[in-house]
């Protein structure tokens, strides 16, 4: 019953939260309507929205955004001192991680979480070798970049997604 | 208003508006097409961040009731950044190297 | 102080249009114009959002949020065109 009603909670829960927070969650009528949308968007869309990986452990996923979000704020204050530093010193760097998850979905997100955060860009996703090709724009240690991308985000990701 | 929200959002100003101007500092000063991809990906979203926040804040503080719109940019930006960045760094190496791009 | 603030922010955001146009108007590759012009954009976003502050109106949310739906579609758009020749296939 709860899995035809709501197929995908998760998207419901982000349209209603989109809804709220574009209409201002001016009154209790626009937050209706917005849930009546977020109940039925997700039946209609269903023939052609991807199969996204089931959320399995969505506590983790809140620990893990906050600490992205901190993570991030890092990130700029490092990447701004790099920025107008001397840039002889940087060592930019190709970069190649191979991946443990195997689904399309979490790749999505790591690539993007990487691309938001230390000083790297992530580049391309290969999905025959499952490698993640990373730029990075102060990487002396290649290896230890690499061992950080995957205890830092991609284990957590496996976690959440359960992949 | 309050000294206080007044005192924060003029902190987040400050900071959007400067992280904005580093991130072009980025852009302008590093050597070569992948370090200047950067600059804008990172610095930028988190100067307009900060910006919206700053707006978010203050239009909670000086109307009645939440303003949280302004929040809805913030995820936008967040989301597509990464995106942006993913094809400018493909577009440069299919120009660098020529490289037939297998289709997905 | 917020307007001191405001204005500062103005003078900072200014500037950093300014970097991108020079990068803009330097390039050397098309890649780094495309970039150039995201920036620009993302700028504008940050403009436009300080412009509303000090003009304590929320009309320009919607000006900025079509900014930066209009930026990321031709950002990708431009850059589907050099990795395809096509935008649509």
């Amino acid at each position: 019953m709860k899995r035809r009603l709501l197929p995908r909670p998760a998207l419901s829960l982000a349209l209603f939260l989109l809804w709220a927070v574009l209409s201002n969650a001016a009154s209790a009528a626009t937050l209706l309507l917005g849930a009546l949308l977020a109940l039925l968007l997700p039946h209609i869309a269903a023939p052609f929205w991807p199969d996204a990986p089931r959320l399995a452990r969505p506590f983790v996923a809140v620990r893990f955004a906050a600490r992205i979000v901190w993570d991030m704020l890092l990130a700029n204050v490092a990447v701004a001192r790099r920025v107008v530093g001397p840039l002889a010193k940087l060592h930019p760097a190709f970069i190649e991680v191979p991946l443990e998850l195997r689904d399309p979905f979490a790749a999505t997100v790591l690539g993007s979480i990487v691309s938001l955060t230390p000083g790297t860009v992530s580049i391309d996703v290969d999905r025959e070798r499952w490698v993640l090709q990373v730029h990075a724009l102060d990487a002396p240690d290649p290896d230890a970049l690499i061992r950080q991308i995957k205890q830092h985000y991609e284990a957590p990701i496996r976690e959440i997604f359960s992949c | 208003m309050n000294p206080l929200i007044e005192f924060i959002v003029s902190a987040l100003i400050l900071l959007g508006s400067l992280f904005a101007l580093l991130g072009s500092v980025g852009l302008a000063r590093l050597p070569d097409f992948f370090t200047r991809l950067h600059g804008p990906t990172k610095a930028t979203t988190l100067g307009v961040g900060a910006m919206v926040l700053a707006s978010a804040l203050y239009f909670t503080a000086t109307r009645d009731g939440l303003s949280l719109h302004e929040i809805a940019v913030m995820v936008f930006l967040f989301i597509t950044a990464p995106v942006s960045a993913h094809l400018l760094a493909k577009a440069a190496l299919h120009r660098q190297t020529g490289r037939e791009d297998e289709p997905h | 102080m917020l307007n001191f603030a405001i204005e500062l922010g103005f003078v900072f955001i200014g500037l950093a249009m300014l970097l991108n146009l020079w990068r803009l108007v330097k390039g050397p590759d098309i890649t780094d114009r495309i970039l150039a012009l995201d920036t620009l954009n993302i700028n504008a976003i940050a403009l436009l959002v300080l412009f509303g502050i000090r003009a304590a109106s929320s009309a320009y949310f919607e000006a900025a949020l079509l900014l930066a739906a209009m930026g990321f579609v031709a950002t990708v758009a431009l850059c589907k065109f050099l990795l395809r020749g096509d935008i649509i296939e």
